[in-house]
């Protein structure tokens, strides 16, 4: 079973894997900020959190239009379904295989790109422990639009459109956490936790919905 | 061992592909799909590895070995579709053994099941740079390093050379031998003399007077 987390680990950094694009877009979308934003340290440092937040959302999701689609392309995904392991179990480590090669890598850039846009280091740590709880949910629902966009021609597209408003309440709590870290009295944990229950959530709806999305697909 | 199919209906979309179809298959022998394009070839294979599920009729494995008894018939199936399942990006020697791990119930060694299909030596070259019939040698190897007593191929030889078809009637025959099942849809001969042939232009409808 593990086998498919080492096969997708490596194809995520062979050619044509997305592992490292999805950092070089994470760094496009926070350059990019001030260049829209103005030279205003202040206000940057203040937008820091929500711009981490907005490039990992949007970083997060660029790789996952292929997280079924290669392998119904090459055949694969035929022989997933009749495998046997659970197609639920299967979906679950793909999203592991997901946050690992995506979400986790831009949680660890985090810090560098808070310092570009000059944060402290109370937010800046606020925005790693919140990517890292946060992130895990974008490639679980995200999985769910993979399945549900897998045979379409240009489903990526069709993909973020599904699954970015079923992002937003992580974004919103996310990025409240952020925020509240550094302004009294608001409390830091009560979002903080609602991110990881959303993350908790989604891990185990998100395969399950996945994969019966898959079998209708299969037809 | 016997693959039963009882009054099996596909219908996609809209259109019925085919209906009431029944045979049944024992083990050692083999079933050869034979009929125009379009006619549901595809469709019947994909039904029986449980891809599709059928509009209406069953399909079971009856008298099972006592290691199989309460395993679903699709982990019993080697599937070989239109594709490969193979990434361009690892080498032979990876995609391979990623499917050994994969599917489970280990048969033939890596190196061994490249020698049946005449491709010892290639272990180390990725999969993208094989030549088409070379890719659907190594989709063959597939079959080769797990074990699964049935074997479901969708055009097995498209793209062979004839040595290669002759190498792979001879490994169609020795899985027969060893008490397999084989259902396979095909226009060329494959050298199964003792096949059985199932002409599947009687059991469909013509396009358009589908669901009337």
């Amino acid at each position: 079973m593990w086998a498919l987390l080492i096969r997708d680990l490596i194809l995520a950094f062979r050619s044509g894997g997305g592992a490292v694009t999805a950092l070089l877009f994470y760094l496009a979308v926070v350059v990019a900020m001030p260049f829209a934003v103005g030279p205003d340290t202040n206000l940057l440092a203040t937008i820091g959190g929500a711009t981490l937040w907005i490039g990992a959302l949007l970083a997060g999701l660029l790789g996952l239009d292929r997280l079924f689609q290669a392998d119904n392309e090459d055949g694969s995904l035929d022989q997933m379904m009749i495998a046997p392991i659970p197609l639920p179990a299967q979906v679950f480590l793909k999203c592991v295989t997901h946050w690992l090669t995506t979400g986790l890598p831009l949680t660890l850039i985090a810090p560098v790109f808070g310092l570009m846009l000059g944060m402290d280091s109370i937010s800046i740590g606020a925005s790693m422990a919140t990517l890292f709880v946060g992130t895990p949910a974008i490639s679980f629902i995200g999985a769910v639009g993979a399945a549900v966009t897998v045979s379409l021609p240009r489903g990526g597209l069709l993909l973020s459109v599904l699954v970015l408003p079923l992002c937003i309440p992580v974004l919103i709590f996310g990025v409240g956490a952020v925020r509240a870290s550094v302004t009294e009295p608001d409390p830091f944990l009560p979002p903080f936790l609602l991110v990881t229950a959303i993350s908790l959530f989604f891990s185990i709806l998100g395969p399950f919905a996945a994969a019966q999305a898959l079998r209708y697909g299969s037809d | 061992m016997k693959l039963v199919v009882e009054n099996l209906s596909v219908v996609r979309g809209e259109d019925q592909i085919f209906s009431a179809l029944s045979f049944d298959i024992k083990a050692g022998q083999a079933l050869i799909i034979r009929g125009a394009n379009g006619v549901g070839k595809s469709s019947l294979l994909r039904a029986l590895a449980g891809l599709l599920v059928p509009a209406s009729g069953e399909i079971r494995l009856d008298d099972r070995d006592a290691e199989f008894a309460d395993v679903p018939l699709g982990e019993l199936c080697h599937y070989l579709g239109n594709d490969n399942a193979m990434k361009g990006a690892m080498s032979v020697q990876e995609n391979l053994h990623f499917w050994q791990n994969f599917a489970g119930q280990p048969h033939l060694d890596i190196d061994d099941a490249l020698d049946m299909v005449g491709l010892d030596g290639l272990q180390t070259v990725p999969f993208s740079h094989l030549s088409t019939g070379q890719r659907r040698r190594i989709g063959i190897a597939r079959l080769l390093v797990s074990y699964r007593p049935v074997w479901l191929l969708d055009e097995p030889v498209s793209g062979l050379d004839a040595q290669s078809e002759d190498q792979f009637s001879q490994l169609m025959k020795a899985h027969l031998e060893e008490d397999g099942i084989i259902v396979v849809a095909t226009h060329v001969p494959l050298g199964l003399d003792q096949a059985v042939q199932l002409n599947m232009d009687e059991a469909s409808q013509p396009p358009g007077q589908g669901n009337t």
